[in-house]
């Protein structure tokens, strides 16, 4: 078990991360959402980073990971609430997070995984509606 | 800009020991308390302590540990945050392919080097095999 809270709403599962993360926690965590994801039967997943201060080349794999393997399981993730100055560092670094969806903030997270699991249920309704 | 103005003096001067993963948090921390006490912009914070976690990892990853040396600098009006680390592991044979974006040996994304440089305004690498690796960053605001 990771130190990481991994909150369920609906049929979501939230994590707000909000400790400087040594790299065998953020292993930990991805192992617990993965399997969090099968035992709540989740199709959504969000990461808030809004409290990290810095995401460097380990926490981006681990982010891509999680959204990588959510894919496979079904599920969609979405990370939120990263730091202007954070993003600036990550691209410059060469992670561009090509994988991961995200978000400004929880709402619209939440509003993100809410139209792509809709869309998925019901692929015409747009199109009809 | 006169010779006596580009002498440059080392304002402080502390050594890290690394070994363990929460060695490179308590890195992270220190180099953030370090950047932010010299005036350095949040941006440019986040990419010396981003840099520095990179490095940190490798020194402790590969290097089977070492120590950081940090030192602030000042150079006439300029001050800058210099990064020192340290290891006595098995060394880099190839330093040129060390430093390609996604090269790596171990299972990270290879981009611990080449990204580490980029976020810095100077860089050096000094290793070969058996002869352990010295990593320099700095960074000038």
């Amino acid at each position: 078990m990771s130190e990481i809270p991994i909150l369920k709403i609906g049929d979501c599962l939230l994590v707000s991360i909000q400790v400087d993360m040594h790299d065998r926690l953020a292993m930990a965590l991805q192992d617990d959402l993965t399997q969090r994801i099968v035992a709540d039967r989740a199709r959504g997943v969000m990461i808030d980073i809004s409290a990290l201060e810095i995401v460097d080349s380990f926490i981006g794999r681990m982010l891509n990971n999680i959204a990588a393997m959510s894919r496979v399981l079904d599920a969609v993730t979405v990370v939120v609430g990263m730091r202007p100055a954070v993003a600036i560092t990550l691209v410059e670094l060469g992670l561009a997070l090509t994988g991961v969806r995200t978000a400004l903030n929880v709402d619209k997270g939440l509003a993100l995984i809410r139209s792509i699991i809709d869309d998925s249920e019901h692929p015409d309704a747009r199109r009809a509606g | 800009m006169t010779i006596l103005s580009t002498r440059m003096l080392v304002e402080l001067d502390e050594t890290m020991p690394l070994r363990t993963s929460d060695d490179v948090v308590r890195v992270r921390q220190a180099v953030r308390a370090r950047a932010a006490g010299g005036g350095f912009t949040l941006v440019d914070q986040t990419k010396i302590v981003t840099a520095a976690s990179e490095i940190a990892r490798n020194t402790v990853d590969y290097g089977g540990g070492g120590e950081l040396r940090i030192e602030m600098l000042r150079h006439g009006q300029r001050r800058g945050v210099r990064l020192t680390f340290s290891d006595q592991g098995p060394g880099i044979a190839d330093i040129e392919l060390a430093m390609k974006d996604g090269y790596t040996t171990g299972k990270g994304l290879g981009l611990g080097l080449s990204g580490s440089k980029r976020l810095c305004n100077e860089f050096a690498i000094k290793s070969s095999p058996g002869q352990g690796t010295v990593v320099t960053l700095a960074r000038w605001k």
